[in-house]
């Protein structure tokens, strides 16, 4: 039996279960917030085109419409401008063995319900390192926060006066993951791989940044983190195949062995 | 007026009838001028003489040159009579009906339905009634407090006291204004829509204290919202305020792409037809549901709608846009009595107008205009100065106010 057919056995036995970490797409789902007078992504919306009527008779479907950085979405090198002229750095061009990946989850819980303006540091990764081992190259780390359960929106958006709080990783823990330990790229749970804050950060959204300047990528708005072990997990997600995107709304899986 | 009783959800809600509603293009004139809340007559250029009912010639002199021209208002009543029969649907299901005549200071005599307090000196005003078309009302020469709960004169009205009415965004300053207008006219029950419910905005706790607000999230751009929204309310609304606005300030070559005109497009323009396809039909069978019916639709347009103001020249296209498509829903809303109010502001003082030089109009000042109109049954609202100055300009020469815009 060679690993791939092990795989499936495992499939149908119940050995492996797949957790969705994706949040479903809907009008109410929020959207990323920029200046009014700045270009604006579109939020996701949904008109019928026909449900079994006069439009259809047999049929029900729908056109959607939603910009690349909609809901659970995947950012891509060429988003940043840091990362515009990498090789592969778009949807279409990434090389698909980049959309597997080992997942690490750091379990940021305690520290984001204490302070929605939490910054995940470089200490706190080795700290993690110490509990759970080394994080491997091409490994997704996703910043367990527990976000998502934030159903309110209002909740989950967290604005004030001073704009978002949400949390985030801070300049050296970004450049740490990039340079010492080769991620593939970093999740949350929030809207932005970078803390609601991270305008005031040097340099401004310093995941964002570094990440994608390296050429790595950005999972965003993922849910069900907490269904995951902190290691051991294969993360699945293959953005759609957008010319030169700059990323998309995509289905994120992740397979644990139980 | 006593607040009307509260609807009986099992009986049948009668189907709306309109008043008669033929008119020969001739007569349209006393239409065109009441849908902007004037009183004109026709005037012939030759002898002078005013009269009604219009026609082709000059009863006197037998000129073709008649010009509708504002006439002052006064007259006498001389005799009145009241209705108790009729075969029309419509008065018939609104007898006893008070009619009267009435000699006007500028001359002609004229058939006039009768405010209940209307004696003696009157004064008369071309008035829409449900099927659209002018016809002249004579109300009490002196104002008094509650003249405005006449139950003839609310035929003819869409007074906001004791209805239930949408206000589409709360988050603007005209939409706040508009909100505390409608709740000191005696507005029932407002609702109060806000997109993006995680983005707070200013004004938002003033707008819970008002007793009748009830905060609704409502982006005109989501279908669903729309169609979820109108289903729990549409059956009960008497009024909807579309001032849902998109607002950018570019033209074509200063702006890339199309995305901000996109936006603009969605709001100002698919954002009607949204809402208009979800509270229309409800609104449409309740044209006849007692003292608080459903009357009216108000849109918040833009005097750019008629002339293209080329540093917001995309925004401009998408009033153009609503405006057109406003008439559309006027046509469709006639058949039910609700009137279709279009509201055509010049610049309004927000931020988007941030670098246009004053004259702007206040946002309250631009609310308070709506009430009124409302209150008064006038269909095409050209509020403040500005307004009234284009109004007048566009109807002399919409050439020359294109190029005088353009400039």
């Amino acid at each position: 039996m060679n690993v791939l057919s092990q795989l499936v056995e495992a499939f149908s036995s119940g050995k492996i279960r797949v957790v969705d970490l994706t949040q479903t797409l809907a009008p109410e789902f929020p959207s990323i917030s920029l200046p009014p007078e700045m270009g604006q992504a579109w939020p996701f919306r949904i008109e019928e085109v026909s449900r079994y009527d006069e439009r259809g008779p047999a049929w029900y479907w729908n056109n959607f419409s939603c910009g690349e950085h909609t809901g659970t979405h995947f950012d891509a090198p060429i988003h940043w401008i840091s990362g515009k002229d990498l090789p592969h750095n778009a949807t279409d061009s990434i090389p698909p063995d980049r959309f597997i990946g080992p997942g690490c989850v750091i379990d940021c819980t305690n520290e984001a319900a204490a302070n929605p303006d939490f910054l995940l540091t470089k200490p706190f990764l080795l700290e993690w390192e110490k509990k759970h081992g080394r994080i491997p190259p091409r490994a997704w780390v996703l910043m367990r926060t527990d976000w998502s359960k934030r159903e309110d929106p209002v909740a989950y958006q967290n604005y004030d006066d001073e704009g978002q709080h949400t949390p985030g990783p801070d300049v050296d823990a970004v450049k740490f993951l990039v340079a010492e330990r080769d991620v593939l790229g970093f999740g949350t749970e929030s809207i932005g791989t970078d803390a609601g804050q991270a305008y005031h950060l040097r340099p401004p959204y310093p995941c964002h940044y570094y990440m994608h300047g390296a050429g790595r990528y950005g999972l965003q708005c993922l849910t069900n983190l907490d269904q995951l072990p902190p290691t051991g997990a294969v993360v699945i997600a293959a953005p759609l195949k957008i010319r030169n995107g700059s990323g998309s709304p995509l289905r994120v899986l992740a397979l644990i062995h139980d | 007026m006593q607040r009307p009783k509260r609807k009986n959800p099992v009986l049948r809600t009668r189907l709306p009838t309109l008043p008669p509603a033929a008119r020969s293009r001739v007569a349209l004139g006393l239409t065109a001028a009441a849908a902007l809340g004037r009183f004109e007559l026709q005037q012939c250029r030759e002898c002078g003489t005013v009269q009604y009912p219009p026609r082709e010639a000059c009863q006197k002199c037998l000129s073709v040159r008649l010009d509708w021209k504002p006439q002052p208002p006064g007259g006498e009543l001389i005799a009145q009579t009241v209705l108790h029969h009729s075969n029309d649907l419509f008065f018939r299901e609104r007898l006893p009906w008070r009619l009267g005549l009435v000699k006007l200071d500028c001359g002609p005599m004229v058939v006039a339905h009768l405010h209940a307090a209307a004696k003696g000196k009157v004064l008369a005003r071309a008035m829409l009634d449900r099927a659209g078309q002018a016809v002249i009302v004579a109300l009490p020469e002196k104002e008094n407090g509650d003249m405005a709960d006449d139950r003839q004169l609310r035929e003819f009205t869409c007074d906001p006291r004791h209805r239930k009415i949408l206000v589409a965004d709360g988050k603007t300053a005209v939409g706040q204004a508009l909100v505390q207008g409608f709740a000191k006219s005696g507005a029932e029950i407002i609702w109060v829509g806000y997109a993006e419910p995680w983005k707070k905005f200013a004004g938002f706790d003033e707008l819970e204290k008002i007793p009748q607000v009830t905060l609704v999230p409502l982006d005109v751009t989501d279908s669903k919202n729309v169609k979820e929204l109108a289903a729990e309310i549409a059956g009960k609304v008497d009024i909807v305020v579309n001032n849902a606005e998109h607002h950018r300030t570019f033209g074509i070559s200063n702006r890339q792409g199309v995305e901000t005109a996109r936006a603009e497009m969605d709001v100002n323009y698919l954002g009607l037809l949204r809402l208009a396809q979800e509270f229309g039909p409800a609104m449409r069978s309740r044209g006849a549901d007692g003292a608080a019916s459903a009357v009216a639709w108000v849109n918040l347009l833009s005097v750019y709608a008629l002339a293209n103001f080329p540093p917001h020249g995309t925004f401009s296209a998408s009033k153009a846009a609503a405006h057109s498509l406003a008439q559309c829903l006027r046509a469709e809303m006639r058949p039910a009595g609700v009137r279709v109010v279009n509201v055509f502001p010049g610049p309004i003082d927000d931020e988007w107008n941030q670098l246009l030089p004053p004259p702007k109009i206040a946002p309250a000042a631009l609310a308070k205009s709506i009430v009124a109109a409302l209150r008064e049954g006038i269909e095409d609202v050209y509020p403040g100065d500005v307004a009234q100055e284009w109004l007048e300009r566009w109807r002399d020469n919409p050439k020359a106010l294109e190029r005088e815009i353009s400039a």
